[in-house]
């Protein structure tokens, strides 16, 4: 798909997740799926809440175990490297949590230049014009100071964003990254996701049920439902979609295959109590 | 009957798993003194606000337990007409038991809690999980620096209680009972033995900061990343550390006092 990369000899596939099961308490949050993240594309994982993405992203980075099956991030099987080669594969990911995921006892500032301080010998004045740049690409370059509960939702993801690209990572993965983002904000940070994926060569990774939105700069598309993947494809394929239910999910229908109500007895006859 | 069995069973693998655990996460946390020798600013904080913090309580605690023991001593001493011999009473209450025990007990309640509360609460908001994804070890980061920190602290701020302590018990009794000032300190001098009763001392309040930290950190890092849970964390930490002292406390004194 990329010729440059392939030239060199990367392969094409920076994720590659084969079988993949997992449960949680009796519940299988996945079953026996299988999908491949390309290298340098911007690949969506959407799906109803609580169908398990950031389940997945955490399974990617390897913060929790796999029941079965196996995943490779950059040709290596994440099951098996030691604490200390999965802490190595780690400074080559960045993950933007749900919630920001920010030290709270530390400054925007700080907070930026902690993956710096911790991982590089870089001198205080490199820290502070990297740390500014990534502020500034977020657009919070004047939020330096601030605590973060000083910070509404929205600006303390974008913080955490400029944290993640702070060691400039092969791979980037967003979790629900548009929540909370007023229309303003949603428009440059689609802008800014496109961009750092093209311009530095990244991978992304976005998880969200945003649909729009996410369509609109993803190259693919997996559609996560009830443990398995009901649909993949390139957003006009999965515009296109066959299937009733990704039908109403794309399009965000009150009606359709999937129910908005809670299995529950008859409205009527509850509000009159027949039947108790 | 079978649920009963059942209920049990489930308990004994589920506490049996969790001492697991945390012998585990006991190592990892003592793992962590190399970073600490690297980064010795994270220690200093902790120091801070686990010692530091801790301070006044122990100050004004150790001034009023001093001062109750002054009256007490005097009037059983006094029975007996051995009211010069109430500096050796009070110092050696202190140096041996008091000194350690509540100061460790307040430790508990105070920089205890605060430790699980914070610990919990940071993997509540998944900071914790956010520094592995960054490649940081939040053991090594965070748990070793304050257990460090408790370990070290705990015995000074015992040292502290007990030397605020006497001088409570010498303004009650030598200012206010007039016992004779040079009775109460020439005696205090001359039966206080450094090594069986300041060394043990010493010993007794860093095994007690080791098990305080050691359970206030586990239980916030393995607490129910909820409101909830880090509040019944929080609990647990305070009964379980002033439980543990305490029964650590009879099983120190047995060794190294008496002729069990
Ligand atoms: N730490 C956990 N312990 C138990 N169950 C969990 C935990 N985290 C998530 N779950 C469950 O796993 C499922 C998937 O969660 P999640 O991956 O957060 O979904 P999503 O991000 O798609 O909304 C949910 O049903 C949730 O209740
Ligand atoms: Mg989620």
């Amino acid at each position: 798909m990329i010729p440059s990369m392939e030239k060199r000899g990367q392969p094409q596939n920076i994720v590659s997740i084969k079988n993949l099961s997992f449960s949680r308490h009796d519940r299988k949050i996945f079953d026996d799926i299988s999908l491949q993240i390309p290298r340098g594309k911007i690949t969506a994982i959407m799906g109803p809440s609580g169908t398990g993405k950031t389940t997945l992203l955490k399974l990617i980075g390897g913060q929790i175990k796999a029941d079965q099956g196996e995943i490779k991030v950059d040709e290596q099987a994440i099951g098996e490297l030691s604490l200390s080669g999965l802490y190595a594969l780690r400074k080559k990911m960045g993950m933007l949590f749900q919630s920001g995921a920010l030290l709270t006892d530390l400054t925007v500032y700080d907070n930026v230049a902690f993956p710096l301080r911790e991982h590089t010998r870089l001198t205080e004045s490199m820290i502070r014009t990297l740390v500014l740049m990534k502020l500034q690409a977020v657009g919070l370059r004047g939020a330096r100071d601030l605590m973060p509960n000083q910070l509404s939702g929205g600006m303390a993801r974008r913080v955490a964003l400029a944290r993640a690209i702070a060691l400039d990572p092969t791979m980037i993965m967003y979790d629900e990254p548009f929540t909370g983002q007023d229309p303003i904000s949603m428009g440059a940070l689609l802008h800014l996701i496109k961009t750092l994926n093209n311009t530095l060569g990244l991978t992304s990774i976005i998880v969200s049920h945003d649909v729009q939105e996410t369509a609109a700069i993803a190259d693919y598309i997996f559609i996560l439902a009830n443990g398995k993947i009901v649909d993949q494809g390139t957003p006009p394929q999965i515009a296109d979609t066959q299937s009733d239910w990704v039908k109403q999910f794309m399009g965000g229908d009150a009606d359709g295959p999937v129910r908005f109500h809670y299995p529950a007895p008859d409205y009527a006859d509850d509000l009159l109590m027949l039947g108790k | 009957m079978i649920y009963l069995l059942q209920r049990l069973g489930r308990t004994t693998c589920n506490s049996l798993a969790k001492t697991g655990r945390s012998a585990f996460f006991l190592a990892h946390g003592l793992s962590g003194v190399t970073d600490i020798a690297l980064r010795p600013y994270l220690l200093i904080k902790q120091l801070y606000s686990v010692g530091v913090l801790t301070l006044l309580i122990i100050t004004i605690s150790g001034l009023f337990v001093g001062m109750v023991l002054g009256l007490q001593g005097y009037y059983t001493l006094s029975d007996f007409g051995a009211e010069e011999s109430l500096g050796v009473m009070v110092a050696a209450s202190l140096v041996r038991e008091l000194g350690p025990v509540v100061s460790a007990l307040l430790f508990a309640g105070r920089a205890g809690s605060a430790l699980t509360a914070e610990i919990g609460l940071m993997k509540a908001t998944e900071q914790l999980s956010g520094m592995e994804m960054m490649a940081v070890d939040p053991i090594k980061r965070i748990i070793s620096p304050r257990l460090f920190a408790c370990i070290l602290s705990v015995p000074l701020l015992a040292a502290i209680f007990s030397s605020i302590g006497v001088i409570g018990g010498h303004l009650v009794g030598v200012g206010m009972l007039s016992v004779d000032e040079g009775a109460f300190w020439s005696q205090m001098q001359s039966n206080i033995d450094f090594y069986d009763d300041i060394v043990n001392g010493i010993i007794k309040s860093v095994v007690f900061g080791f098990m305080v930290a050691w359970i206030a950190l586990f239980e916030g890092y393995d607490a129910v990343p909820t409101s909830e849970g880090v509040s019944r964390a929080t609990t647990r930490t305070v009964v379980n550390s002033s439980f543990s002292v305490l029964a650590l406390d009879f099983i120190l004194t047995a060794l190294m006092f008496g002729d069990i």
